[in-house]
């Protein structure tokens, strides 16, 4: 037998491929293309679509003239999915962009430290009031939600399994994940013009509101980590002697806590943003008031946003992207809580 | 502690998965229970502790009592049943939340007992030597219980039973999930806890049910859909042996279904 260089030749497992680096040579020639479709005056969105376009079909399309169609089907996917991934990603990157760059010229110590109490023309004002309101009303909700939404998970979980109870909640719970916000915002309102008054608008109602909002989906997500939770570990449990009340107490729930608390700051930052409901409950205001339970009503920072963008004026616009700004930082801050929260938590692995 | 059992049939809803069982299990032994996959034999053992119950549905006819006590009677609380008759499980399920040492404090720890350090200490070096782990982890008793290999995993799941001193040990297939050196320290661990404790196993494996056990019940099968039932149940040797019935003969010697 003679030794065959097999690199050299074709042979039933190969089959010619295209030269390195051919990517980056169809990249550069799309690039050109975009090019000169900007310089003939397709502006700068017809200038990207030219040149992705040629990208995604120009690379598939030598890859089938030199290698199979696998290949090029391969490559047509691939191309495809990235396409996907970019337009769903620019939005989210050029927002980000947007309000950090429009939102840091109107952050100051004063900007976070004033309220609006009788603001007027250029006078210096500030969204202090609303962000204390954002997180009393956000913190009432959270106060409301986190316990009956874990206690129904844990008896949809543990107690309730396939009972016509449990699955009745299932639906209801799976109802009010779709209730659009302002009808929450709604039924606080009309919760409290009955038990209070007409008009009532304070801050609890905005909490009201809002943890009709965040209970489905803290009930969902504690669902879910607690499924999580092997049978086996329960049945371990149970097999010490241990009774199911302390089972789930002192076992379950551990076991599963980083997952729910992870899921809870979630559904926080999920609630901490919405505006109609708020608009409704608690109301406008541009004095401080902390107290959620008076009957006057309380700013909050989405609301804040939405009252001076209708002032349109240039100071209004300033100050709504200052608000977003911090909106946005305080959910970050929040999911960055999540994830800490939930490595910190997380069963280890002692590997 | 003895157990004896009584035409105990054993449902899940409609469904009869186990059907009159009447057996004697002689305290301070090794009762090991062989048969096909299908055909009860752990369903039964889950009776013996109550912890057939967890499944919704499931319910018990007839009579088990352990040390003449009826585990079914009216009033019985099967947490105390539980506490009295352990349990190991085919797959090794330490708690992933806790360290070596609080896995074996489990029992303890989970229902609140009040324990002294000393004591504690004591209880846990008690049943890591009773189950041969203690020299393999007495130097790293605050790490993870899920960090140990998988026969190590087991035998601190035994350590972890034998903690709150039940007088019973049930095992489903404790072996089933290891390697064979891991099976043999299991064993070995069997044969020296027997002096302590009343051993009930489920096992696939032969030649480990005619190595560790005094006496043997083999449950089968009539046909698909039946319940299982006993079929012979006798004493280890003559099991394997010069068995009372043709179907374990059968069953034994491998010229089975």
């Amino acid at each position: 037998m003679t030794d065959i260089d097999l690199s050299a030749q074709e042979t039933e497992l190969s089959h010619a491929t295209l030269p390195r680096g051919a990517q980056w040579l169809v990249a550069i020639a799309a690039a050109a293309l975009g090019g000169l479709s900007l310089v003939l005056g397709a502006g700068i969105v017809g200038a990207v679509a030219v040149g992705g376009l040629a990208f995604v079909l120009g690379y598939p399309l030598w890859a089938l003239l030199v290698e199979n169609r696998r290949s090029a089907t391969d490559k047509l996917v691939t191309g495809l999915v990235w396409t996907a991934f970019g337009v769903a990603v620019i939005p989210l990157i050029w927002l980000i962009y947007m309000v950090v760059a429009r939102g840091t010229a109107a952050i100051s110590p004063e900007f976070l430290t004033y309220s609006m109490r009788s603001v007027t023309g250029d006078e210096q004002g500030g969204l202090y009031h609303a962000l204390m309101g954002t997180l009393i009303v956000t913190g009432i909700a959270a106060l409301i939600s986190i316990p009956i939404g874990i206690m129904t998970a844990i008896y949809l979980i543990e107690y309730g399994k396939g009972s016509r109870l449990a699955k009745a909640i299932t639906f209801l719970v799976d109802v009010m994940t779709g209730i659009p916000s302002i009808v929450a915002g709604l039924f606080a309102f009309a919760l409290f013009t009955l038990v209070v008054g007409p008009g009532t608008r304070f801050g609890f109602g905005g909490g009201v509101a809002l943890s009709l909002l965040m209970i489905p989906t803290v009930v969902r997500s504690t669902e879910e980590m607690l499924k999580l939770v092997p049978d086996d570990l329960r049945e371990a449990a149970y097999a010490l002697g241990v009774p199911k009340w302390r089972t789930i107490t002192k076992m379950v729930l551990p076991t599963a806590v980083g997952g729910i608390v992870t899921g809870v700051v979630l559904s926080i930052s999920r609630v901490i943003g919405e505006t109609a409901p708020l608009l409704v409950a608690s109301g406008f205001n541009p004095n401080m008031n902390t107290n959620a339970l008076e009957d006057s009503p309380m700013m909050t920072v989405p609301v804040f946003i939405y009252t001076q963008l209708s002032e349109a004026t240039a100071k209004g616009v300033e100050y709504a992207w200052g608000g977003a700004l911090v909106l946005f930082v305080l959910v970050m801050a929040l999911n960055l809580i999540a994830r800490i929260v939930g490595t910190i938590f997380a069963p280890k692995t002692g590997r | 502690m003895s157990i004896s059992v009584k035409d105990a049939s054993i449902f899940y809803g409609d469904f009869k998965a186990v059907e009159d069982v009447t057996m004697s299990i002689k305290p301070k032994s090794v009762t090991a229970f062989i048969g096909p996959s299908g055909c009860g034999k752990s369903t039964f053992l889950r009776t013996l502790n109550r912890m057939h119950e967890v499944i919704p549905g499931a319910y018990v006819e007839g009579k088990i009592s352990i040390a003449g006590q009826d585990i079914y009677g009216s009033g019985v609380d099967p947490v105390a049943v539980r506490r009295k008759v352990g349990m190991v499980f085919q797959r090794p399920n330490p708690f992933p939340t806790m360290s070596i040492y609080d896995n074996v404090l489990a029992g303890n720890r989970l229902n609140s007992k009040r324990i002294k350090k000393a004591e504690a200490d004591e209880i846990v070096e008690d049943a890591l030597r009773g189950a041969n782990l203690w020299n393999e982890v007495k130097d790293r008793l605050g790490k993870p219980g899920m960090g140990l290999s998988g026969g190590q995993q087991q035998r601190l799941c035994i350590a972890r039973a034998i903690a709150v001193q039940p007088e019973v040990l049930l095992m489903d297939e404790p072996c089933s999930a290891l390697d064979p050196i891991s099976t043999a320290a299991i064993e070995d661990l069997i044969h020296e806890l027997k002096s302590d404790y009343t051993i009930v196993i489920v096992t696939h494996n032969m030649q480990q049910a005619a190595r560790v056990s005094d006496e043997t019940g083999f449950f089968n099968l009539k046909a698909a859909g039946q319940p299982g039932h006993l079929v012979e149940f006798n004493p280890t040797k003559q099991m394997f042996t010069n068995p009372d019935n043709p179907d374990t003969e059968a069953y034994i010697s491998g010229r089975f279904g």
